[in-house]
């Protein structure tokens, strides 16, 4: 693997980029791993490249049914934030964004991470109310986030409308100003080009069909579509399937798989200085350096696993897109998806140790799981290597839907995050 | 847009008339001050997710506003049929027949 810096490229340029070798190879399973990470999704990927980093763990294999970062990964909206109202919360995502931070450098690879601020809009008195409390309580938390007016949000954001006569009157925003955005494909190549320059096996388009367990029913590996794998631990990260994979070994989890969807419009020039969602109305928006207005809201009603959504949604996506931003109603779009999203009960996610010895999942990121995958892999790795969670996941167990300790970021937010 | 049948109004209509309410044939516990907390765990939380065929509850919410359930396949988003609440899961191998 060849390190990127300016000499790198600058010879590489010269000799007509005929040098660069392959960023990791596409590598077929072994006999018997330590770890067998099931996703070679964001998270999955980071938490074999931080047991190789950090805990000395390399003989391990990340599988995925189809290409790495083929699915939420390569399908979300990108966007970066941790104003969470909760404490376990705001500790959980604001360790990501402090992972964010410095991700390129660590990881040598640009993902793009770009703090341009993410701006939430309010448009009721309940909006006001609650938009300041989650000011305060992040602030408390130390996460920053502050008050504006709505004068204040069209200078930081000049295509929103403000007029008071719209049908929902921007009221004010919070701005988070170390949030943004990152280059999503580019944080799953970067965390497997480091996993693999460690000695982690990325075999992918091989399908995870069982757990197999020990008589003593603790985990014994898995079995793929290339035959059995033995583990030592097997680690589960698989987003919208994470009920199907866990079920082979008997382990219920509170889940329903829901459509996200996103669109983009054709590019454009730079427009849109920021990130801006806005619950009320329920969509979100934000330009990716290609030019494209990048839009998405919540999750279709109904659990389904078609990549694809319904069209009633996107017509309320971008009926609210038009009344926030009128300047772009007449813009095109260019093509839409959706990813499907593993939804808890109470919309925080499920990362630690399970009923099964050995067996780990990392699960029910719902709509929120691109901005925290730096974090999560971080405290996975850590939950995988050490078997017991570390302090920031500590709270995010599966029992809590059997103690009554929810962290109910639903409640808090009302909306998907 | 799906197109979903209210067994009630006896009409095909259109998905924004109705709202999701989640995997049907959950039934209340009967006695619930003598729930363990794993039994309830089970009853508020834990969920099938089916990928394939899917019994869930619909309410016709812009309409007669009842609850009905449904099988769904997940997978394709095709109804198989709808019935009313509280009538018997129907013989998914039947169902599935009458498709072909
Ligand atoms: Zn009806």
């Amino acid at each position: 693997m060849t390190r990127f810096n300016a000499f790198s490229l600058l010879k590489n340029a010269v000799t007509g980029h005929k040098g660069w070798t392959e960023q990791w190879p596409d590598s077929q399973p072994k006999a018997e791993y330590d770890v067998v990470v099931v996703g070679a999704g964001g998270h999955g990927l980071g938490a074999a490249y931080y047991l190789a980093a950090q805990h000395g763990i390399t003989n391990i294999a990340v599988i995925d049914k189809g290409w790495l970062g083929g699915g939420n990964t390569g399908r979300n909206t990108t966007i970066i934030r941790s104003n969470y109202l909760y404490d376990e919360s705001a500790r959980l995502f604001d360790h990501s964004v402090d992972l964010w931070q410095t991700l390129s450098q660590e990881l040598n690879y640009n993902v793009m991470y770009s703090n341009r601020g993410v701006l939430m809009l309010a448009h009721t008195v309940h909006d006001v109310q609650s938009f300041k409390r989650h000011v305060h309580a992040n602030r408390l938390n130390g996460v920053d986030n502050r008050w504006l007016t709505p004068q204040e949000c069209k200078e930081y954001c000049p295509p929103i409308n403000i007029s008071k006569t719209s049908r929902y009157p921007v009221m004010g925003g919070a701005l988070q100003e170390r949030a943004g955005t990152a280059r999503h494909d580019a944080v799953a190549w970067g965390y497997a080009r480091g996993a693999a320059a460690r000695g982690v096996d990325i075999i992918q388009n091989c399908a995870v069909t069982a757990i197999r367990r020990n008589p003593d029913g603790s985990v014994a590996g898995v079995d793929t579509e290339k035959g059995f794998i033995k583990a030592k631990k097997v680690a589960v990260s698989a987003s919208g399937h994470n009920t199907q994979v866990m079920a082979t070994a008997d382990v219920r989890l509170p889940l329903e798989s829901m459509p996200l969807q996103a669109l983009v419009s054709e590019p454009v020039k730079p427009i849109f200085p920021c990130v801006v969602m806005s619950n009320a109305v329920h969509a979100y928006c934000s330009q990716s350096d290609k030019g494209e207005l990048v839009i998405g809201s919540g999750t279709d009603q109904y659990v389904s696993y078609s990549q694809r959504g319904g069209l009633p949604l996107i017509e309320h996506t971008i009926a609210a897109i038009s009344e926030v931003f009128p300047i772009f109603n007449r813009m095109r779009m260019l093509r839409k998806w959706a990813g499907i999203t593993d939804n808890t009960p109470d919309r925080s996610p499920i990362i630690g140790k399970t009923p099964v010895k050995n067996l780990y999942v990392n699960c029910g990121w719902g709509t929120g799981g691109f901005k925290a995958t730096p974090g999560s892999a971080h405290v996975f790795a850590w939950t995988i290597a050490k078997d017991e969670p570390h302090p920031i996941n500590a709270p995010f167990t599966l029992d809590r839907f059997r103690t009554g300790r929810l962290i109910d970021e639903a409640a808090a937010a009302a909306v998907a995050h | 847009m799906l197109l979903i049948h209210c067994p009630y109004c006896d009409e095909t209509l259109p998905e924004v008339e109705f709202t999701y309410a989640g995997e049907a044939h959950i039934a209340r516990p009967e006695n619930p001050s003598e729930m363990s907390d794993d039994a309830w765990q089970q009853f508020l939380f834990m969920r099938d997710n089916v990928k394939g065929d899917h019994f869930e509850r619909w309410r016709h919410l812009h309409g007669c506003g009842r609850f009905f359930n449904a099988v769904r396949n997940t997978v394709t988003d095709k109804f198989l049929t709808t019935y009313k609440a509280g009538a018997p899961r129907p013989d998914l191998a039947a169902l599935k027949e009458g498709q072909k």
